[in-house]
């Protein structure tokens, strides 16, 4: 499966009278996205801000980014299974708008929503200080369920990133990449000699707002399965769930995997890139020993010498890592972790509820309870009462001059998992 | 110039010059100036420290009263008022080993200032104090007294210099298990793929982070006799009064909370509520009992299937709380149970 991926560079965003991407910056036309956007009963109220980096803004609560994409050529459209239908996405051609980001916020769904500094010490955590954001605030009506409030606030950001990408499909692309992987065999023929990983994509499902979906599907209601590493640029895999914002996967860290991204870098050269397992992170035992075991079973079908094995969440996720790890390395197929820690705020507790000897080679994504302080900023985005509940808040967090001080548990893309950023702790 | 920095040196009564094994039971002491191994550091101190104190005290004497008399050499080094603690080094001397970890968490913990040691990496004064001090590793006996002393004493200067620690095999001490983030060249992911690539050619790699050895709990033998048990709840699902008065952190919990539920037959969304920021709370909070089962735990009492069940439970959120909290409020409550004579404990997760 072969994927063209038309890189448009996004350096600034403004409002404008038409929504369109004018050399190089994107102009917005709030009062079509607000109406695009309006269609869903369960909100009460939308509304559109921008925030770019630099700017002296804090964004919280923060559910979800999404970078804006459209699909040039080939079969289906961004996000299938939600605002396309779903067709087998993955190949062709699409168009990103680089640099840009739609962020969802407004009032907190459940504990777990973040915080995005685009200047300050907090910028230097989270990606998203670094792009040019689109900022969908949005109120549910009165008595809206929190699962519901939930769903309303995925499909609206995936709404708002698939309308502002439509206008990327015929703006001439900065740079265009091409990304392939072949059927299995074909595959293997063309590079006989060089090592074969794959890639097993553990994707948050627990539940009670932990969910994440593949085609539109709940991951927690199906058994591992294949996916071709292009299928994930086009948005296969959709954020749906509030965990810790450190360690969850946005939607937009989805269409980025980086793990993807750098094992294509190196497929053909150093590596022969087999694809990616999709797997859950359910919570009963028999869920875990159910999927660790597909999983091992896949990869023991692909074959492979080597597989990167990647966590969302923490705390009971670790279990489901370290089943992985223990099955695939037993199949004498090498592994790498890659993980995040929950070390204490002193750094000296046990960073992972699970552990396997197994487990020689970890990445990780640093300790998310240390703790920062984030100074006031000008302007806020949102609201930011929410400090002293959410996850990586306490009582207190939020002070009278609108400074926080929390655990980097709290901004959103801190300690990603899929390996997104530099940051990474050391034994001292 | 600044003024010179104040080193005041832990030793045993054989490396302070008292005696050997039947001089072991001498309580603490303190001596102006370097004795020993502290009195030969003075030419590596250049100008820019003193040995201004030495403190001595016996291994076995030590042993015996490891925490008076850790609070007793406290008070003496703290008469000296140092900057930082030199402590041995102990090589594989197990007690004196002990003596000086025990020494830098009092001091560390009491006085504030860092502590340098050093010891023969399975000397058990590594394992059980190693956050407590910057431990240089050295060999089994006392022949490697002249290596390990300019290793110690470069390292006692570097931390009196103010300069940031780098990695622990760049500065020559032993990790201390402390976590500490830090940013690097390449990405998360990248150095996965290049930690793999090493892995598959055979070479060699480094892991970021070691694996822990996790300590397991044996499960307690059954009780036999449930119906004459008293049964107590103890829970990581958050549930707390009303309003959570303690304010106990929806995630990384500091503290933990004991309620009184002699009143309740059951739990209600009136009463009590969930604290916990790990999952969508809307079902705990209608029902509390959904966390922890207080209405059947009611009536299996009123049924005699149970003796009693206990008028506290004992409550906190394990939403990424840190091991060594949850491991500390359960020493303290633990002791609390088995007072109030409590037979079994249900814990409740969520």
């Amino acid at each position: 499966m072969r994927l063209e991926l038309g890189y448009i560079q996004i350096n600034d965003v403004k409002f404008g009278n038409k929504t369109e991407v004018v050399d190089h910056t994107l102009y917005v036309n709030k009062e079509e996205l607000i109406a695009h956007l309006s269609d869903d009963d369960r909100l009460a109220k939308v509304e559109v801000e921008l925030a770019k980096p630099g700017e002296s803004i804090r964004i919280m609560p923060v559910k979800d980014v999404i970078e804006p994409r459209v699909k040039v050529e080939g079969p289906g459209g961004m996000f299938p299974g939600f605002v396309s239908n779903e067709e087998q996405v993955g190949s062709g051609r699409t168009h990103v708008l680089k640099g840009a980001a739609v962020v969802t916020a407004g009032e907190v769904v459940g504990f777990q929503e973040g915080i995005i500094d685009m200047t300050g010490p907090g910028a230097d955590y989270t990606p998203f200080a670094h792009t040019n954001n689109v900022v969908i605030l949005a109120d549910p009506v009165e008595g809206l369920a929190k699962h519901q409030h939930e769903a309303a606030l995925r499909i609206m950001g995936l709404k708002a990133a698939t309308y502002l990408g439509e206008v990327g499909r015929n703006v001439e692309p900065d740079e265009v990449v091409d990304y392939e992987v072949a059927p299995l065999f074909e595959n293997a023929a063309k590079y006989p000699d060089l090592p074969k990983v794959v890639y097993v994509y553990m994707l948050q499902s627990q539940g009670l707002l932990h969910d994440t979906y593949y085609y539109g599907i709940d991951v927690k209601e199906m058994v591992p399965t294949i996916m071709y590493p292009t299928e994930a640029m086009d948005g296969a895999i959709v954020s749906g769930n509030c965990v810790s914002a450190c360690d969850k996967n946005t939607s937009f860290h989805h269409q980025n995997s980086p793990v993807i991204y750098d094992l294509l870098e190196k497929h053909g050269k150093e590596i022969c890139f087999l694809g990616c397992i999709v797997t859950n992170e359910n919570v009963t035992l028999a869920d875990k020993n159910r999927s660790s075991n597909m999983v091992a079973k896949l990869v023991e079908f692909l074959g492979p010498d080597g597989a990167i094995i990647s966590e969302e969440g923490f705390g009971n996720p670790d279990a489901d890592l370290i089943m992985n790890c223990n099955k695939i390395e037993s199949l004498g197929v090498k592994t790498v972790l890659l993980t995040d820690e929950y070390a204490g705020r002193d750094g000296a507790s046990q960073s992972l509820a699970d552990s396997s000897p197994k487990a020689d080679a970890v990445v990780t994504a640093g300790n998310a309870n240390e703790v920062i302080e984030l100074p006031p900023m000008d302007r806020l985005i949102g609201n930011s009462a929410p400090a002293d509940k959410i996850a990586g808040g306490f009582d207190g967090s939020l002070r009278a001059d609108g400074s926080i001080e929390v655990e980097i548990q709290a901004i959103t893309g801190a300690t990603n998992e899929l390996g997104f950023n530099k940051m990474t702790a050391r034994g001292y | 110039m600044a003024a010179k920095s104040r080193i005041v040196w832990y030793l045993n009564q054989f490396f302070g010059q008292i005696g050997g094994e039947d001089k072991a039971d001498i309580p603490p002491q303190k001596h102006e100036g370097g004795i020993g191994p502290a009195a030969g550091a003075t030419r590596l101190l250049k100008d820019q420290a003193d040995v201004v104190g030495t403190v001595i005290c016996g291994d076995t004497y030590f042993g015996e009263n490891v925490e008076s008399a850790a609070k007793e050499v406290v008070e003496l080094i703290a008469s000296f008022n140092p900057d930082i603690v030199i402590a041995g080094p102990a090589f594989n001397a197990g007690r004196y080993g002990v003596a000086c970890g025990a020494v830098a968490k009092a001091v560390s913990e009491e006085l504030n200032i860092p502590v340098v040691s050093g010891m023969y990496p399975e000397n058990p004064g590594v394992d059980m104090y190693k956050n407590y001090a910057y431990m240089v590793e050295t060999v089994n006996s006392a022949a490697g007294m002249r290596q390990a002393l300019p290793q110690m004493i470069n390292l006692a200067l570097k931390i009196l210099s103010g300069a940031k620690l780098g990695l622990p095999q760049d500065e020559g001490y032993m990790p201390r298990g402390i976590r500490k983030n830090l940013f690097v060249e390449e990405r998360g992911s990248k150095r996965a793929v290049d930690m793999l690539l090493k892995k598959l050619k055979g070479e060699e790699f480094e892991t970021e982070f070691p694996m822990p050895d996790f300590d397991r709990v044996d499960p307690q033998p059954a009780i036999k006799d449930m119906s004459n048990a008293k049964i107590a709840i103890v829970t990581s699902g958050g549930i707390v009064p009303k309003g959570n008065p303690e304010k106990i952190e929806a995630s990384s919990a500091s503290k933990y909370g004991k309620y009184d539920i002699s009143g309740f037959d059951k739990l209600s969304e009136a009463d009590h509520e969930t604290a916990h920021g790990g999952y969508d709370p809307t079902y705990a909070d209608e029902q509390p009992d959904r966390v922890i089962p207080v209405d059947v735990l009611r009536d299996m009492e009123k049924e005699g299937v149970i003796g009693e069940l206990h008028r506290y439970f004992y409550t906190t959120v394990g939403n990424g709380t840190a091991v060594a909290s949850s491991k500390m409020f359960a020493t303290e409550f633990a002791q609390e149970l088995i007072a109030d004579g409590v037979d079994a404990v249900i814990l409740t997760s969520t």
